[in-house]
C-alpha cells in the first residue's frame, strides 16, 4: 500500500527545466529501491514557484524541495523515502526570512495567498479524473443539475459578484442573464484559453494543473444558459495544457459527465477544442468566435453582443479561463463565502503572473484588494539584486504602469482603471530603475502594431504613427510638440477604434506620460536616457582621474574603439562605439561613465 | 453516471489523496534508519501502511518513517504520538507485533505496555 507521495511539477515551467527527466528517473530509482508499491510519483499542474524549478513536494511530510537536479534523485529515495532523513540541502530556503522552510504552506511565497481559482494546481494529477473527483470534482455540476433552476444558477453567479478575469471585469452573471434572455433552440458556450498578454500565464497554468474544472464550469453555464454544446478556444503554442484539456475532455465523456443525459437528468452537454494560430486579436471575443467559425479572425463591432448574436450567429457566452476555475467553487461553497473576499465591488481572487525584475518569477492567486507592495516584497520575494522598485506594469498591451508612488494602492479592477492601468488577465511585470519607460511604451507598442487585425484605420495606422513617434524620441531626434502629439494620437486611437486590442494600445503610452513624463523630457530635451537603455542617447566616456592605464577595456572592446597606452589614460572613440558596454563592465576601477 | 456513483469514487479515492493534506494529529513514526531496517523495520513500516489506511484511518493517522534516533539495540523501534500529546515509544517489533497494536492501540486506544520501552524493562 502507498505510504508516500512524490509530488512533481509537470508545468510549462518546471517541465522546461527538466521535471519531466526527474519524474523518470525518480520512478527507477524506486523500482530499484523495491519501494514502487510504497510510494506513488504523482505529475501534477504548476506550484506557482515557477523561478525555482523542478519543484518536487513529498507527503505526508510536505517536505517541499526546490531545483531538484537529476544527481539528487537517488540520495531523495535513499535517504527520505527509504529512511526518513529529509535532504535538507535541497529544501527550499525562503528568500525574505532566510529559513528553510519544510512545507510550502510555509513559506512567504504561499503564506497570504488564497488558493480558489488555482486550488488544486500542485495537488491533484490533472490526467487523472478521479482525483478531481475526490476533491469535490463534479459535485457542483451534480448540485445545479439536480437540485437548482437554470435561474438559480444565474442568481448565485450574480450575488458571488463574480466579474470576468480575462481583462475587460464585466459582470459575469450578468453575462449569463442575457445570453439566457435570447430564445433560440441553439446556444453555445465558449472559453476563451486565447492567453496572449505578454507575461500572462495563469489559463495556461489552469488547464494544465485543473482542467476538470474548466470544463464543470462549463457544463455549468450551458445548464444556465440553456446551451448543449461548448467550445474551448486555447492557443496552439500551449502543447501541454492542449493536451491534458483534450484527455480530460475524453474522461469526462468515459464516465458520462459530459455527453448525453448527464446524471441521469435529460442535460446533455459537450466541449470541443479550437485550436488558435496565436493572433493577439483572437483574444478579442467577436475576432475568437469568427476564429472558431473558420474564417480569419477579425474583431467585428458590437452590438450585437455575443450574448444575443454570437458563434454561428447564435446566443452565446464567452468567459475566460480563470472565470470558469471559480465557478464550481461558489456553486459549491455559497455567492456569500465568494463575495466574503476582496474589495467592495471586486469579489473574490485573482490569479497573477509575476515577471520581471522580481525574486519569484512564478503565479500567485491573492485576495482583491491585496497592495502590490504585499505582492512584489512579500509574495515575490522583492527586486532581485538590491535594486529598486520602479514601476510594475499590469495588464500586457492593453494596460498601463503603475509607478512606486502607488505601489500602496489595493488592487482591484476599479482602482487599476482609475489610476491608469487595467487588471488585464493578470500578467504584472515589475521593472526597476534600470528600466527606461519610454523604452517598455515602444516595446508594448511594437507588439500592438505587430498585432493589430488591420480592419479599422484608426488602430492599423495610429499604432504604426505612435510607434514612429516613439522610435523618434529614443533615437534622440524628438522635439517637445512630439510628446503633445503623442497624447493627442493615442486619445483618437482609444476614441475611435473598433475592438479593444485598438482601444487600449495607447494605455502603455500614455499611462507612462502620466507618471514618468520626466523621462520623456529627457529624452527630448537633454537627449539622455535616465536609465542607461536607450542606445542612441548613450555615451561612455573614460575618467582620466580612475583611468590607471591597464588596458583591459581597450582589448575587450569587440569593435576597437578604444585607444590608449599601457600606463596612459585611455580615450573612447565615439564614432567607433557601438555602446554594448563591455569596456564599462570589463574596468576594475569603475572609471568608465555611462551618461 | 448516476450522482451516487460519483459519491462513491469520491469516497473510494478519498484516503489515496488523504496524505497530500499533510501529516496528521495522530501519527506512527518507524524508525528506518540502517540499524532499523536490518533488524527488519520495512517490514514494520509496511504493515503499519497497510493496516492502517487499509482500516480507512488515513484521515486520522499518518504512517511515517524517521532517521535514527539513537536507540539502535532496541530496533526496530516505532513511537506513537497521539493528539493528546502522549508518546509511546515500542521497541523490538515485528510484524505481528505492529498488527496487534493497530488493534489494541491505534483502533482501540489501549497501549500494548509489553512492548514499549518502560514494559520491556520491567
Amino acid at each position: 500500500m502507498i505510504r508516500s507521495h512524490v509530488l512533481i511539477c509537470g508545468g510549462t515551467g518546471c517541465t522546461s527545466s527538466g521535471s519531466v527527466t526527474i519524474h523518470d528517473l525518480m520512478e527507477k530509482e524506486l523500482e530499484k529501491a523495491g519501494l514502487s508499491d510504497e510510494v506513488k510519483v504523482v505529475q501534477t499542474g504548476c506550484f506557482g514557484l515557477c523561478a525555482l524549478g523542478p519543484i518536487m513536494i513529498v507527503y505526508p511530510e510536505g517536505i517541499f524541495y526546490s531545483a531538484v537536479k537529476e544527481e539528487d534523485v537517488p540520495e531523495i529515495v535513499s535517504e527520505h523515502l527509504l529512511k526518513g532523513n529529509i535532504v535538507e540541502r535541497l529544501v527550499y530556503k525562503d528568500s525574505v526570512t532566510g529559513q528553510h522552510a519544510k512545507s510550502l504552506q510555509e513559506t512567504t511565497f504561499y503564506k497570504k495567498q488564497h488558493r480558489v481559482a488555482l486550488r488544486n494546481c500542485g495537488v491533484i494529477d490533472p490526467e487523472n479524473i478521479e482525483e478531481y473527483i475526490a476533491k469535490d470534482g463534479y459535485a457542483a455540476l451534480g448540485k445545479v443539475l439536480t437540485e437548482m433552476t437554470p435561474q438559480g444558477v444565474i442568481d448565485e453567479i450574480k450575488s458571488s459578484g463574480l466579474r470576468g478575469r480575462g481583462g475587460g471585469g464585466f459582470p459575469t452573471g450578468n453575462k449569463w442573464q442575457f445570453a439566457a434572455n435570447s430564445v433560440s433552440d441553439k446556444k453555445y458556450v465558449v472559453c476563451n484559453a486565447d492567453e496572449g498578454d505578454p507575461g500572462a500565464f495563469m489559463d495556461r497554468s489552469i488547464l494544465e494543473g485543473d482542467p476538470h474544472a474548466v470544463i464543470e464550469a462549463m457544463a455549468i453555464a450551458g445548464y444556465a444558459i440553456g446551451a448543449d454544446e461548448g467550445y474551448v478556444y486555447v492557443r496552439a503554442e500551449y502543447p501541454i495544457a492542449v493536451r491534458r484539456l483534450k484527455k480530460a475532455i475524453e474522461q469526462a465523456r468515459e464516465y458520462g459527465l459530459l455527453g448525453k443525459n448527464i446524471f441521469e437528468t435529460g442535460f446533455d452537454f459537450d466541449v470541443h477544442i479550437r485550436l488558435g494560430a496565436g493572433a493577439f486579436v483572437c483574444g478579442e471575443e467577436t475576432a475568437l468566435l469568427t476564429s472558431i467559425e473558420g474564417k480569419r479572425g477579425e474583431p467585428r463591432p458590437r452590438p450585437p453582443f455575443p450574448a444575443v448574436k454570437g458563434l454561428f450567429g447564435q446566443p452565446t457566452i464567452i468567459n475566460n479561463v480563470e472565470t470558469y476555475a471559480n465557478v464550481p467553487q461558489i456553486i459549491l461553497k455559497g455567492a456569500g463565502w465568494f463575495s466574503s473576499m476582496g474589495t467592495e465591488k471586486s469579489k473574490g481572487t485573482k490569479v497573477f503572473a509575476l515577471g520581471g525584475k522580481i525574486t519569484h518569477t512564478g503565479l500567485v492567486e491573492v485576495p482583491m484588494g491585496t497592495t502590490l507592495r504585499e505582492i512584489i516584497e512579500e509574495i515575490g520575494g522583492g527586486i532581485p539584486n538590491g535594486k529598486k522598485f520602479k514601476a510594475a506594469q499590469t495588464g500586457g498591451p492593453s494596460g498601463g504602469c503603475i509607478p512606486a508612488s502607488l505601489v500602496d494602492t489595493p488592487i482591484d479592477y476599479d482602482n487599476l482603471i482609475a489610476i491608469g492601468s487595467m487588471m488585464g488577465s493578470g500578467g504584472l511585470i515589475v521593472m526597476d530603475e534600470s528600466d527606461c519607460m519610454v523604452d517598455i511604451a515602444k516595446f508594448f507598442l511594437e507588439f500592438t502594431v505587430d498585432e493589430s487585425c488591420g480592419k479599422c484605420t484608426p488602430c492599423r495606422t495610429g499604432t504604426m504613427r505612435l510607434l514612429e513617434i516613439l522610435e523618434k524620441i529614443t533615437s534622440g531626434n524628438g522635439e517637445m510638440e512630439d510628446i503633445a502629439r503623442l497624447e493627442e494620437l493615442c486619445n483618437y486611437i482609444k476614441s475611435a477604434s473598433l475592438c479593444g486590442l485598438g482601444q487600449t494600445a495607447p494605455n502603455p503610452v500614455l499611462s507612462t506620460l502620466r507618471y514618468f513624463r520626466g523621462e520623456y523630457i529627457a529624452h527630448v530635451k537633454d537627449k539622455k536616457c535616465p536609465a542607461g537603455v536607450c542606445k542612441k542617447l548613450l555615451s561612455f566616456s573614460i575618467d582620466p582621474d580612475k583611468c590607471k592605464g591597464c588596458t583591459a577595456c581597450a582589448r575587450k572592446c569587440p569593435v576597437g574603439a578604444i585607444s590608449g597606452k599601457v600606463k596612459e589614460i585611455h580615450v573612447i572613440d565615439a564614432s567607433k562605439c557601438i555602446k554594448c558596454g563591455a569596456c564599462m563592465s570589463t574596468c576594475k576601477f569603475g572609471a568608465i561613465h555611462k551618461g | 453516471m448516476k450522482l451516487s456513483e460519483l459519491a462513491s469514487i469520491k469516497e473510494r479515492m478519498k484516503d489515496k489523496v488523504a496524505l497530500r493534506d499533510g501529516e496528521k494529529a495522530n501519527r506512527i513514526v518507524v524508525c528506518m534508519g540502517d540499524c532499523g531496517i536490518s533488524a527488519g523495520a520495512r517490514a514494520v513500516l509496511n504493515t503499519f501502511v497497510d493496516s492502517v489506511y487499509g482500516a480507512g484511518l488515513a484521515d486520522t493517522f499518518t504512517v511515517t518513517q524517521t532517521g535514527c534516533i539513537g536507540l539502535c539495540e532496541f530496533e526496530p523501534i516505532v513511537e506513537v504520538f497521539t493528539e493528546d500529546g502522549n508518546r509511546t515509544t515500542y521497541i523490538k517489533m515485528t510484524p505481528e507485533r505492529a498488527l496487534e497494536v493497530v488493534e489494541k492501540h491505534i483502533k482501540g486506544g489501549t497501549v500494548v505496555a509489553e512492548y514499549t520501552k518502560e514494559g520491556a524493562a520491567r
